[in-house]
């Protein structure tokens, strides 16, 4: 226990309050560590405010949904028609929808640059690799968020989409029908599946995401932000007063420096809500004003495009792809016990898992491999940290092809997205096939290629204009 | 970046050459009807006179009319049919079960059908419905008399015909672009066979009016969002500079 504080003699009113609040509760102490004497480093660029902007958007989808949940009704009967009474008949409802149906594609925006940032400047490295880990374990649970909450407004599309994924489910072998029995609690999506998505959506979710936030920024202020350079900047300390030579407190000149970015994303974000709240059919589907329907399948079933680069890898596993990855387990053995110059016993060890991985290809179904792509190329990135073996952090010190090999995979990423949002097509399953073997490879053969190339020195101080 | 950026939007360009829909191209609904208090009544009255029969505006209150300059009376006077209150939502009186036997299922809420038959290669859900309104005809083949080229084999016999008059499509047998052994069948226009109460530009401007009221019941909300938008960006524009100039002025001290 801390000592216990008293005021000085002649003291204000708020002084006295403080110096009571404090012997009770670390008030002082917690402004000092996480704002005014949270020392980030001065050289953060553009892509630092996604991590604030996140934490917007959190709030804006947490308050805009407290709302929401006054009006609507998770009922399969009237669940549409109290969506469309927020719209119509609740003052102000209009606003608060449009908000939190954008803010789940402004969510998927700002923590996909959000994400990119921490690759590109190597962010997940050592001594932040649970800072990583905790931020993954949020994208994941953003997405099981949104998939959950696009159900709520039970329209066509809410209705099929989550049927598809539903079914993806019961690929899985042996315990995939009971499971997916489990999720919808009926055998047809319906009322049970609503209610208990609508559960999910609102409690359980969130209540795990904001602690994993929780998490991330505790994480995040023990060992302290990375910064555009990849320099640890508490290497450098002031003798006198210990504080880092790079940093500054991150109250004031951070906090205004967001709020400087908050206007400008809010800018953006009012003028979609405003002006084009479906987003082209992309934010609110135009099939989504279709009351569900079990008996109308829709022409074509397709995500919201946040999922889309995931649901085209998921596609792109075909009957052939799966044979392709037999091949590549395949050379991957011979090589490793070839050339991984592994004990007599290992190399039998992963002959063996080959081995066992081949006939497991080729015994289940190539549904059943969509979905441990799917599952896998966001599990993967759990591993990004013990993935990368590259001697400098960030990528400013890498080899101009590590340069470009990062911007093919944001094209790729991209390229998939967009294959994902359209029906399949003889070209774009080949192209996404591609793509998906890139994305893997990309993460795979990370620990031999990060390595490859010649770096640039990097610098003990970061590099900084003042402004 | 600049060259990844263009690299990309080339890559989408490729793709999207080969994004294409099915049936015919939609006429332009001219969407500022749907400011035009005028067109926006009339399209009320031809709602509930020529829809209302039949489908159900199940999401939308008769007195929220009043937004597009009615009064309750008027309302109550003029456009409730159904013996509903003003503030019920509008019903039609047909019976389910009778409407499965005519058209042989329910038709459509007509509340969001606006909204949901948009389509982004094509147009707006109006230009589908400015298109879809205007394009029947008749098709001794079909069990109500009438075929649409918009929506092919289309359950609903057409309403408006003494409005429009009788028309017909004329299609005629041309070799096929793509192979030349082959005829493919293409629509060439459609023939007036009987005049109706209105000549063409009336019978579209009646229908622009009708699309309008359907486009604005989707959301009626939606003119007041946009002038609510302007403001609030002008706002945020506002606060984006002193945000900017603010940041400036704290940041001149950091070396």
């Amino acid at each position: 226990m801390a000592e216990f504080k008293q005021a000085p003699a002649g003291a204000s009113i708020g002084v006295q309050a403080m110096t009571w609040v404090d012997n009770r509760f670390p008030a002082t102490k917690l402004y000092k560590d996480h704002l005014s004497e949270y020392y980030a480093s001065k050289n953060l660029n553009f892509w630092y405010f996604f991590g604030s902007l996140s934490l917007l958007v959190l709030v804006l989808q947490i308050v805009t949904g407290i709302f929401l949940v006054m009006h609507y009704k998770p009922d399969a009967a009237t669940a549409f028609a109290s969506v469309e009474y927020i719209m119509r008949d609740v003052p102000w409802g209009w606003l608060v929808r449009y908000m939190h149906s954008t803010g789940a594609s402004a969510f998927f925006i700002v923590v996909y640059l959000h994400m990119w940032r921490g690759m590109i400047y190597g962010s997940y490295r050592k001594p932040r690799e649970l800072i990583w880990i905790f931020g993954c374990a949020i994208f994941l649970c953003l997405m099981a968020e949104a998939f959950m909450g696009y159900l709520l407004p039970w329209g066509q599309m809410s209705y099929w989409g989550a049927q598809v994924i539903i079914n993806l489910f019961a690929a899985i072998p042996f315990i995939g029908p009971d499971l997916s029995l489990l999720i919808r609690g009926d055998y047809v999506v319906g009322d049970a599946t609503l209610n208990r998505f609508f559960s999910f959506h609102v409690i359980a979710v969130p209540l795990v995401l904001l602690g994993l936030v929780v998490a991330h920024i505790i994480a995040l202020h023990e060992v302290g932000s990375n910064n555009p350079d990849g320099v640890e900047i508490k290497a450098n300390k002031d003798p006198k007063t210990g504080i880092p030579l790079d940093g500054i407190p991150f109250h004031p000149y951070y906090t205004v420096h967001d709020i400087f970015g908050v206007s400008v994303f809010l800018a953006l974000f009012t003028a979609v809500v405003f002006f084009a709240p479906e987003g082209g059919g992309y934010l609110l589907e135009y099939n989504n004003f279709i009351p569900a329907d079990p008996l109308k399948t829709p022409l074509h079933i397709a995500p919201v495009w946040y999922f889309t680069p995931y649901y085209s890898m998921l596609r792109a596993v075909t009957d052939p792809m799966v044979t392709v990855f037999a091949v590549l387990v395949a050379a991957a053995t011979v090589l490793a016990v070839l050339k991984g110059g592994l004990a007599a016993r290992w190399k039998i060890a992963v002959l063996v898992v080959g081995a066992v991985a081949i006939v497991a290809l080729k015994l289940f179904d190539a549904k059943f491999w969509g979905v441990v792509v799917m599952g896998g190329a966001v599990m993967i990135l759990f591993a990004l940290p013990w993935l990368d073996n590259s001697p400098v952090k960030s990528i400013r010190y890498r080899p101009n092809w590590h340069r470009y090999l990062y911007g093919v995979f944001v094209v790729i990423f991209v390229v998939l997205g967009y294959l994902g949002i359209k029906p399949p097509s003889d070209i774009g399953t080949l192209v996404s096939q591609a793509g998906t073997l890139f994305y893997f490879g990309f993460f795979l053969l990370m620990p031999w290629w990060s390595r490859i190339g010649e770096f640039k020195p990097v610098p003990d101080r970061v590099t900084f204009q003042p402004h | 970046m600049k060259k990844l950026i263009l690299g990309l939007l080339a890559c989408l360009s490729i793709f999207s050459a080969h994004a294409s829909s099915e049936g015919p191209a939609w006429d332009k609904f001219d969407a500022k009807r749907v400011t035009d208090m005028a067109a926006l009544q009339n399209g009320a009255k031809m709602f509930v006179n020529y829809c209302l029969n039949c489908h159900n505006a199940a999401f939308m209150r008769y007195n929220r009319l009043r937004d597009i300059g009615l009064t309750e009376e008027q309302i109550k006077a003029n456009l409730v049919f159904t013996g509903a209150k003003v503030g019920d939502v509008m019903k039609s009186a047909i019976d389910p079960k009778e409407a499965k036997e005519w058209f042989g299922g329910l038709p459509p809420d007509l509340t969001l059908i606006a909204r949901s038959r948009a389509d982004g290669a094509k147009g707006s859900g109006a230009d589908y419905l400015y298109t879809y309104l205007r394009t029947y005809y008749r098709d001794e083949t079909k069990a109500t008399g009438w075929n649409n080229l918009a929506f092919p084999n289309v359950g609903m016999p057409h309403v408006l015909w003494e409005l429009q008059g009788q028309q017909r499509a004329v299609y005629a047998d041309e070799k096929d672009p793509h192979d030349a052994a082959k005829t493919v069948h293409v629509f060439k226009g459609f023939e007036q066979i009987t005049p109706g109460k209105m000549s063409q530009a009336e019978y579209n401007l009646a229908v622009a009016d009708l699309v309008a009221f359907l486009q604005w019941m989707g959301e009626p909300n939606q003119t007041n969002r946009w002038r609510l938008g302007v403001w609030v960006l002008l706002f945020l524009g506002v606060f984006t500079v002193i945000a900017w100039r603010l940041n400036a002025s704290f940041w001149k001290d950091i070396k």
